[in-house]
């Protein structure tokens, strides 16, 4: 019999297969398999979240398989927690983009078989307790995304290359997608080898023992200090996962990437990939480095806090309403990056479990929140074809349902008292005040600089004077889109009514990463 | 008959048979017409293959050889298996010969062959100095006609006249050589002449000159640096099938007296004779191969080959060691086949063709797919590349030297190779990469041709991929030395 | 008696090419016919080869021993172990699809596959080899064909220089090693009081540490130059691009293998202690390769000049494993030898397909072709993320231990060639995109269609290879393992 987790990563790339025997033209059909197919990781994570005992410390439902024995790795699953959280969240998505994605004209099989390689690709990083498998499923999910932004993407803007060369937007940005993650990935592919190399084994859980503890490397012929070997595999890592999350200054490739993207490309993007960068430096960095963690906490959270309040400020000077929302990923993920910091500098303490709590939350949070917002975006992108937020203005009384939505899901972004991402915001500075009080202070201000920029989208499109060239030619939003949305919003409302029942899950998990 | 003069008489079998032959082949040429001429091809074709299988069957050389007639004539596995090459040569060039102009419907051309054969057995037999010239002399007299046999073909005529001019002079200073030895020990048998170059103390000055004087004569033979320069003028003059004939049968019967001189008489004397055939051998395979970079023309290049192929022989010469010995005759004996391959091929194509340029070959695969296959096979024997007999044999010769810790000339023999391969590629470039506007042309083969071509290629792959049995035989050959 | 499994694999092709001659040239369809039979019987022989093979007790299996020339200890002497199976699998594979996607070929595919099938007799022989006078003899026959094809086939403009410079760069590679191995032959006479080449014996000679030292560069690199070792490269390339699409799989496929793997079979294993001494030169010129390498392919503007330029970097792993000298490092490099052989025959035959029927191969011409033959651009773009060492294809699982064994052998390497992660990357993207994505020029999109039912077939068949091993490396790791356990104990469990 399959364990649960393993059906839970592979249904999705089965169901790839299954669509691939899909006649091409029955375009129908192949919306409506997805669209059922996606719904079956979802009842089984919902049915995991069930089964999972949130008061066990350690991992679940692990089972292993032989894969690459001749190097000690193997297909190591579990969950904890943390990875439950992750993996709801993902599973939730999917559907939800498929949903989103109906309106996709083009090659929508190709386009849909991408969708599940990728949602085993994220689910993957999630589940693994095995470095290098880790590794397989992190890199992975660049390929289908790399196609989802090359192929399905906003089809027009030019940029210029070096030497006045020009290229599609989308291509442009794909490409910069790829190559920055993979450049980044470089050091920590060279890492995970010095780690395995050196320690004999990639399996996680042995890791966590062995590798903290570490002091000599007998099998690599560096001639460096052995502080100054993790030092660098540390660096290694943190630079890998901080491109991903991003922090500042390794974001520039965000917002291209998400502006040019499918609107359900975005929603994936900025709902579960970032995630990674985020669940790498909980996952493995502070697990196998807690000492340079520690030690290195400061530059992280300045990092954080610059991702922060520049995203911010970038997020309001745009012009683009996708870019906008872009760059308030970069501000809100900062906040994960925050409290991550604030416990590797006070491991162990309360605060840090708090500052975790709060980060993971966050996480989860965001994933909604932004997924809400490039959906949003990508309703009205489709009725105007514009996402110039100065040609929009005054279409509340011409979608008012729309406009309750996208008011609703902005404020949930803005970390309104009462919706989810207030909870998470509040624990992540109340956990770090006492650590990085400066740094939060800072944040503070971000804050202020957040609720600035969520209402300036909210005025050019909603309010204000109405653009006249809109009227007559603009549609509500239809039910199938309510659809995607409502869930995203019954849980931002509900986890910030109730949020322990998410919390409870989560903070187990987070005392024990250490 | 006595049983003594039974033996004696096996000595010389082979040429005793040749000698009916050649009054067969005269009374034919008297009873029949001009047209049914072109049969005195069959019939000294059939006769050699007779006289061959007669041969095996009649002739048992003991293994350390036997001298008979005086000692002048040794019976040995040696002096057997050179027969047999000679013979073989000589058929198949027969068969090359029958349908040239001028050539195919001439008695004289058989005869005269077949009076140089014996010639080239008696030199691979003759265990005597007197017995050697006069067996080098009777192979080369009809040697000189035939190269110069097309008689209003002006290069033929130069080719004859510039090979007999030579001939003679090397002839008669290799003769002065043995007149030297003759004046010093008083004996021209071989065998007393080692015994006195061993025990007497002869000067090394003098043993130097005889060696040089007679080296005269037999690299003429052979074909080596320096007395090379006639053989591509006298290649491409002569007709085709009887160059391909002194580039294999003449030459295996050189090598065959070179090995059995300088082996018995100067292998125990005191100055360093290896070392020169050495430095003969870097320049013959040197200079071959760098001259035979630039010809244009065909046969010009297959002589330049043909020099270089006797440098790369003469590194096994030098091993001076059983395995030496095995590797020449092995390699003698790929090289016939490979050799007269080529020329075969060559003297189908100038016939129809009427050309030896290089650049006339274009388009041959395609206008004729068994000849160019057929070339194709004895330039990649020639280059040394398996699964044809010249891999073997090259790496043997090489293995022999390399036994004998002789690195060095092993290296030179490698590097030459490579430019070796080069040519022969430029050549089967042409042949098989060029186009012309005569591929659609048909190239007639006839049946003598083809059945020579066919031998000769099935023999080159044998050699090559089953080569035990020729291996063993060329040890057999070796077996009675040192 | 067992039945002699690996001697009909070797002469299939053989006795293939042999009937083929025989057959009237007009007869094409014939001619393809029994050409297809005969791949396909050879494909399904070693495929049963690699999985009969016993990877528990490792070593030599299938062997068949038989005299050839007995009184100089030359023997027809051939078996396989864990590193030769998935090479004779290989071969098998891309003599197959070679077959497929030359289906249309129609000037003389008589002679073609005639030429192809003696070229695949000698890759098959070399590889199954365990007599160094075997091994050369089907070196150069492996060798040679390769002139003629390139020669008669191949592109116009370049196939004449191309066809004359790989065959002498080869030959001279092989005759250097060929002085080598005389060496050996005749060192192991006194060593061993007989002489012999049978290279299990040879293992066994004992040659002295200088002895070793002195003639494995010679070995070693001659063999080499096959592989692709800079500087010694610059043939395979040129000969990339001027081949037949066919003979280019093969060419880059299986033949460069050949190269590693005899200076692998005979050079390490035979001079154990000279590899010892030399292998840190033969490391740095590895690494020339995989980053020059991909470099240089990274500014082609050749279709195929690219292709043959990341082969040459992806050799250059191949050749860094080895030259680790450790247990990851070879492992990984026998799994690339298949992993790239697969992956560059892919390459090839698309980059064939797309020169057939745009008659170009500069990339800023061609353009769109995703939309006319997407099965060539999906099973494209699955051998560039191979290519690009992408996680979950095989050229991960291949690369993954050659990094491990390089940080062993000099941590430094390791992170240089990684270099050429990112620089493959972003060459494969831009070819990718400039080829099947963007626009296609109007002139070609009038004539340009989808590729053959035949075509598909070959295509997905290697991608398969490419996949399986990506995601389950037990197919083929385990066997690897236990040919690398034998080379580490002639080294010294080093």
């Amino acid at each position: 019999m399959i364990d649960l987790l393993t059906l839970i990563l592979f249904i999705p790339s089965l169901g790839a297969l299954l669509l691939l025997f899909l006649p091409r033209e029955q375009e129908k059909l192949i919306k409506w398999s997805a669209f059922v197919i996606s719904l079956v990781p979802l009842g089984l994570s919902i049915y995991l979240w069930t089964v999972f005992d949130a008061t066990k410390n350690g991992f679940q439902f692990e089972t292993t398989y032989v894969w690459y024995a001749a190097i000690h790795s193997s297909y190591h699953v579990g969950i904890d927690g943390l990875s439950l959280t992750m993996v709801m969240l993902t599973t939730l998505l999917m559907p939800l983009a498929i949903l989103a994605s109906f309106s996709i004209k083009d090659r929508i099989k190709s386009y849909m078989i991408l969708f599940f390689f990728l949602e085993t690709g994220l689910l993957g990083v999630f589940l693994s307790l095995d470095l290098l498998v880790f590794f397989v499923f992190y890199e992975i999910g660049l390929v289908p995304m790399f196609f989802i932004i090359n192929q399905w993407g906003s089809e027009h803007g030019e940029r210029e290359i070096w030497g006045g060369r020009k290229m599609s937007a989308r291509a442009y940005a794909s490409i910069k997608f790829m190559i920055y993650t993979m450049a980044a990935s470089l050091g920590l592919l060279l890492a995970i080898q010095l780690i395995g190399v050196s320690a004999g084994t990639y399996d996680l859980k042995e890791l966590f023992k062995v590798w903290p503890t570490l002091q000599t490397f007998n099998h690599i012929t560096l001639a460096w200090q052995p502080d100054t070997i993790k030092a660098v595999a540390f660096w290694a890592f943190v630079i890998a996962f901080a491109l991903k999350v991003p922090v500042w200054p390794f974001h520039t490739w965000l917002p291209d990437a998400h502006t040019e993207a499918p609107v359900a490309g975005s929603m994936i993007l900025a709902g579960v990939l970032l995630k990674l960068g985020a669940y790498g430096f909980l996952r493995l960095v502070l697990p196998l480095f807690p000492a340079q963690s520690a030690h290195y906490a400061g530059w992280l959270g300045l990092m954080a806090i610059l991702a922060i309040i520049l995203g911010a400020f970038a997020a309001y000077g745009q012009n683009d309403f996708k870019r906008l929302v872009a760059y308030s990923s970069v501000n809100h993920m900062g906040f994960v990056v925050l409290g991550i910091a604030a416990a590797a500098a006070a491991i162990g303490t309360e605060n840090a479990t708090i500052a975790l709590n709060g980060a993971v939350f966050q996480m989860f949070n965001h994933g909604l929140s932004a997924a809400g917002m490039f959906f949003l975006v990508g309703v009205i992108y489709e009725r105007t074809h514009t996402r110039n937020l100065d040609e929009y203005g005054g279409l509340f009384p011409l979608m008012p349902v729309y406009g309750g939505i996208l008011i609703f899901t902005a404020m949930g972004s803005l970390g309104l008292p009462g919706l989810s991402g207030f909870i998470s915001e509040f624990l992540v500075v109340r956990g770090s005040w006492p650590i990085f009080t400066l740094y939060t202070a800072l944040a503070m201000i971000g804050l202020l600089f957040t609720g600035a920029y969520v209402l300036k989208g909210i005025k050019q499109v909603l309010h204000g004077p109405l653009n006249e060239k809109w009227s007559g030619h603009i549609s509500e939003i239809n039910v199938r889109e309510i659809i995607v949305i409502t869930p995203l919003m019954i849980l931002m409302l509900w986890l910030g009514l109730w949020p322990s029942s998410v919390l409870e899950v989560i903070n187990r998990a987070v005392t024990m990463l250490f | 008959m006595s049983a003594e003069l039974l033996d004696s008489l096996q000595a010389i079998f082979p040429e005793i048979m040749v000698l009916i032959l050649i009054g067969l082949v005269l009374l034919f040429d008297a009873l029949w017409t001009e047209e049914q001429r072109r049969n005195l091809g069959w019939l000294t074709f059939g006769g050699i293959l007779l006289i061959m299988a007669a041969t095996l069957a009649v002739v048992h050389p003991t293994q350390q050889g036997t001298l008979y007639w005086g000692r002048m004539v040794s019976l040995d596995w040696t002096g057997l298996l050179f027969k047999m090459l000679i013979l073989f040569g000589a058929a198949i060039t027969v068969l090359l010969g029958m349908d040239v102009e001028n050539l195919g419907k001439k008695g004289e051309f058989y005869t005269l062959m077949l009076v140089s054969v014996i010639g080239m057995m008696l030199m691979a037999s003759a265990y005597d100095l007197v017995m050697l010239f006069l067996a080098i002399e009777t192979t080369s007299i009809p040697l000189y006609i035939l190269a110069g046999f097309m008689h209003g073909d002006d290069k033929s005529t130069e080719s004859g006249f510039k090979y007999l001019f030579f001939g003679a002079l090397t002839s008669a200073i290799m003769l002065y050589g043995f007149s030297i030895l003759f004046g010093i020990v008083g004996s021209t048998n071989l065998y007393d002449l080692s015994m006195a170059m061993q025990f007497k103390n002869m000067s090394p000055a003098l043993l130097l000159g005889t060696f040089l004087l007679i080296l005269v004569g037999f690299s003429f033979k052979i074909s080596v640096v320096p007395l090379h320069f006639w053989a591509p003028d006298v290649y491409e003059g002569a007709p085709t099938p009887v160059a391909g004939y002194l580039s294999t049968a003449s030459k295996a019967a050189g090598f065959a007296v070179l090995m059995r001189v300088v082996y018995t008489l100067y292998s125990q004397v005191g100055f360093n004779w290896a070392l020169l055939i050495s430095v003969i051998a870097v320049f013959s395979m040197t200079l071959g191969n760098f001259l035979a970079l630039t010809q244009k023309n065909i046969k010009r290049l297959l002589a330049y080959s043909s020099i270089a192929h006797a440098g790369y022989i003469l590194i096994g010469f030098v091993a001076v060691s059983q395995l030496g010995i095995t590797s020449i005759v092995f390699y003698l004996g790929a090289y016939l086949l490979t050799n007269l391959a080529a020329f075969g091929a060559v003297t189908i194509f100038s016939r129809i063709v009427g050309s030896d340029e290089i650049s006339a070959y274009a388009g041959l695969s395609r206008r004729a797919p068994v000849l160019a296959f057929a070339m194709l096979v004895s330039f990649l024997s020639l280059a040394g590349m398996p699964p044809l007999g010249g891999f073997v044999a090259k790496i043997w010769v090489f293995a022999a030297a390399l036994k004998e810790g002789i690195l060095w000339l092993v290296v030179i023999g490698v590097l030459n190779s490579i430019v070796g391969l080069y040519y022969y590629l430029r050549v089967l470039n042409v042949i098989y990469h060029h186009r012309s506007d005569t591929e659609n042309q048909p190239l007639p083969i006839s049946t003598p041709n083809a059945i020579a071509l066919i031998v000769l290629s099935i023999g080159i792959v044998l050699v090559g991929v089953f080569f035990a049995p020729f291996f063993n035989w060329s040890v057999l050959a070796a077996s009675g030395w040192f | 008696m067992q039945f002699p499994i690996i001697s009909f694999i070797v002469f299939t092709p053989a006795a293939a090419a042999a009937i083929i001659f025989m057959l009237p040239g007009e007869r094409k369809t014939e001619i393809r016919v029994t050409a297809l039979a005969a791949a396909a019987f050879a494909l399904i022989l070693s495929l049963w080869l690699y999985f009969s093979y016993n990877i528990a007790s490792g070593g030599y299996q299938f062997k068949e021993q038989y005299n050839w020339l007995p009184s100089m200890g030359i023997s027809y002497f051939v078996g396989i172990d864990g590193l030769s199976a998935p090479l004779v699998l290989l071969t098998g594979i891309v003599m197959l699809t070679g077959v497929l996607i030359s289906w249309k070929l129609d000037d003389r595919p008589r002679e073609f596959f005639a030429f192809l099938f003696i070229l695949a007799t000698g890759v098959f022989g070399v590889f199954v080899s365990l007599d160094l006078f075997m091994l050369f003899f089907f070196y150069e026959i492996a060798v040679f064909p390769m002139y003629l094809l390139i020669g008669i086939w191949g592109s116009k403009e370049t196939r004449e220089y191309a066809a004359m410079k790989l065959t002498l760069y080869l030959f001279i590679g092989s005759v250097v090693s060929l002085v080598g191995a005389l060496a050996m032959y005749f060192q192991a006479d006194a060593t061993l009081g007989k002489l012999t080449f049978n290279m299990l014996e040879l293992e066994k000679a004992g040659f002295s540490v200088s002895f070793q030292q002195l003639w494995f560069p010679f070995v070693f690199m001659g063999f080499a130059v096959l592989g692709g070792i800079f500087p010694f490269h610059n043939w395979s390339p040129d000969g990339h691009v001027a081949a037949p699409t066919a003979v280019s799989m093969f060419h880059a496929g299986v033949l460069m293998k050949l190269g590693a793997f005899a200076a692998l079979r005979v050079g390490v294993m035979l001079l154990p202690e000279g590899a010892k001494a030399h292998m840190w030169w033969i490391i740095l010129l590895a690494l020339v390769n995989v980053v020059y390498g991909a470099f240089i392919a990274s500014v082609q503007k050749d279709f195929k000049y690219v292709i043959g330029f990341s082969s040459v970097s992806h050799m250059g792993l191949v050749m860094l494993g080895f030259a680790t000298l450790n247990k990851d490092g070879m492992m990984g490099a026998g799994l690339q030898m298949f992993s790239h052989g697969v992956m560059t025959a892919l390459f090839f035959a698309v980059v064939g397909m797309v020169y057939d029927q745009a008659h170009t191969r500069e990339i800023p011409k061609l353009g769109g072709f995703a939309q006319k033959m997407p099965w060539a651009m999906v099973c494209f773009v699955i051998a560039g993320l191979v290519s690009m060492g992408m996680p979950g294809f095989s050229g991960f699982i291949a690369e993954f231990p050659i990094f491990m064994g390089a940080w062993q052998a000099s941590s430094w390497i390791a992170i240089i060639a990684a270099v050429s992660i990112v620089v493959t990357a972003s060459y494969i993207i831009r070819v990718i995109r400039n080829v099947f994505f963007g626009t296609m020029p109007a002139e070609m999109a009038s004539h340009i269609h989808d590729i053959s039912t035949l075509d598909k077939v070959a295509l997905v068949s290697l991608s398969i290879f490419l996949v399986g091993i990506g995601i389950y490396p037990s197919l083929m790791v385990p066997m690897v393992e236990s040919g690398v356990q034998n080379i580490l104990r002639l080294l010294g469990g080093a």
